[in-house]
């Protein structure tokens, strides 16, 4: 029974493939994003470039606000629980979440153990900056993985190197030979089994989607060249000056990520992009949070 | 014989697997283009009914494959591909398609820790594996829609002349046999 429930969390991840799952932090803008076609919500409190300007301790939002943006929405909603906090994701279970993110954009809650998410129904995703990282999480239970990137910043290029970063270790497994998996295991610390997987099929066990500094169509068509399987963008849209264009626009962008000549038109008059900070006047790195 | 999977957004990809499988040629639809050349057969995937149904307005797709369905082509529709071609969806009033005759409910069975996995009969087949994720049913059908799969009393899979439904997921099973009963349909055997 538990093999089952995580197959059919993994299934919901299949499902949401080829998509763009959006940040929002009311039920109005829960709206937006779905009749801009997010194929999923996340709910939170405050977007990473406001938990970013704010700083302090960043925690689960207020359940009573992700119902309110369950009851406005049709489509699967997800919400945040810190790393290693599974109180947090007792509560977010109970209120029926679809999916959990555990993660690095809130505090962390526990420096050295992630959650166990084989103790849970419900799913989880979790954020990852390279093939070690993301067995680790699967290995934990984790239905679903997404590039760490850097949230909040509007910068790409951490999502870039993230993503690169997998697709080369990926690619780096397959062409071993067999006798050289226990000692790729060995250096990526993680389960013999994974490793054999990987090397066999090309890919992750799980679906693998980009997120952190997403801003742009052309960001999300960049990440989907690369490999992502769909996109979160979090302050990427409700930063902007038009949130229901550049929304609708990015959906658009992850579609036809391949056709250039259609790019460049969802790229005309999306007004204002959030403005960013780069790599280097980043304060607080959050991808460097649970390893 | 050519199948078109309409890959907006969703499992495409399992199905292309399995009809890839069961050596049938397949295609993407991601925009008008790709539809220019005639095809024997459409999917309609699983995935975000509502996503699926402003991208078909969006990128011009939705008037041809409408007509081409109402003409005739033989499609099969999984979970949202079921949406798309219900003509009544008693909770949402959101309609696509709308071109055959069920009354689907859509999230039926409430959010992700609602769905399941079971194995059901299946008309013609016998039983089969059968994967619900967040999935529809059908509430009633009518005209001449013939039932073709019932899980705890609810309706799972029909099919109408050219149309065939299942709200659960074959594409995310090894087993093929619903795919290579819509590839009869197609050849007129079914």
């Amino acid at each position: 029974m538990r093999n089952d429930r995580l197959e059919l969390n993994k299934n919901l991840a299949q499902m949401l493939k080829g998509g763009v799952i959006m940040d929002v932090t009311t039920p109005e803008q829960a709206k937006i994003a779905e009749a801009a076609g997010a194929c999923a919500v996340m709910a939170l409190e405050r977007i990473p470039a406001d938990i970013r300007a704010a700083g302090g301790v960043s925690r689960m939002s207020d359940p009573k606000m992700i119902k309110g943006i369950q009851k406005a929405v049709s489509i699967p909603v997800m919400a945040k629980c810190r790393i290693g906090h599974f109180a947090e994701a007792q509560i977010l279970e109970a209120i029926e979440i679809d999916y959990i993110d555990e993660s690095e954009v809130l505090s962390p809650a526990d420096q050295i153990y992630h959650i166990d998410k084989t103790k849970f129904h419900v799913p989880f995703v979790c954020g990852a900056k390279d093939l070690g990282e993301a067995l680790r999480r699967i290995n934990e239970g984790a239905a679903m993985i997404r590039t760490k990137g850097e949230p909040g910043t509007g910068d790409v290029v951490q999502a870039v190197r993230h993503m690169r970063m997998m697709q080369s270790e990926i690619r780096r497994l397959t062409s071993m030979s067999k006798d050289e998996l226990y000692d790729a295991a060995k250096q990526l610390q993680v389960p013999y089994e994974l490793v054999v997987f990987v090397h066999e099929n090309g890919k992750l066990p799980v679906v693998n989607f980009a997120a952190g500094g997403v801003a742009t169509p052309a960001d999300a068509a960049l990440m989907m060249q690369l490999g992502a399987e769909g996109v979160f963008v979090g302050s990427g849209i409700f930063k902007s000056g038009n949130p229901e264009k550049r929304a609708a626009a990015i959906v658009k962008a992850v579609t036809n990520f391949q056709d250039s000549k259609m790019l460049a038109e969802l790229s005309e008059d999306l007004g204002e992009a959030m403005v960013g900070i780069n790599e280097q006047e980043i304060e607080l790195l959050m991808a460097e949070r649970g390893k | 014989m050519k199948v078109g999977i309409l890959a907006l957004q969703g499992a495409f990809i399992e199905h292309e697997k399995i009809l890839e499988k069961v050596g049938v040629d397949i295609f993407e639809i991601r925009q008008k283009e790709d539809i220019k050349d005639s095809f024997d057969g459409l999917i309609l995937p699983g995935g975000e009914s509502t996503v699926m149904g402003k991208l078909l307005h969006d990128l011009e797709l939705f008037n041809p494959l409408q007509a081409m369905i109402f003409e005739g082509i033989p499609v099969f529709g999984t979970c949202a591909g079921l949406l798309l071609l219900a003509k009544e969806i008693i909770n949402d009033n959101r309609l696509h398609f709308a071109a055959m005759d069920i009354s689907a409910k859509r999230n039926a069975y409430g959010r992700q820790l609602g769905s399941f996995y079971t194995e059901e009969e299946f008309k013609g087949i016998g039983k089969i594996p059968m994967t619900f994720i967040r999935a529809p049913y059908i509430e009633s059908v009518q005209s001449d829609t013939e039932v073709l799969a019932v899980v705890d009393n609810q309706i799972v899979a029909a099919k109408q002349k050219n149309k065939l439904v299942t709200s659960f997921h074959p594409e995310l099973n090894q087993d093929t046999a619903v795919h290579e009963y819509f590839i009869k349909m197609i050849e007129g055997k079914n």
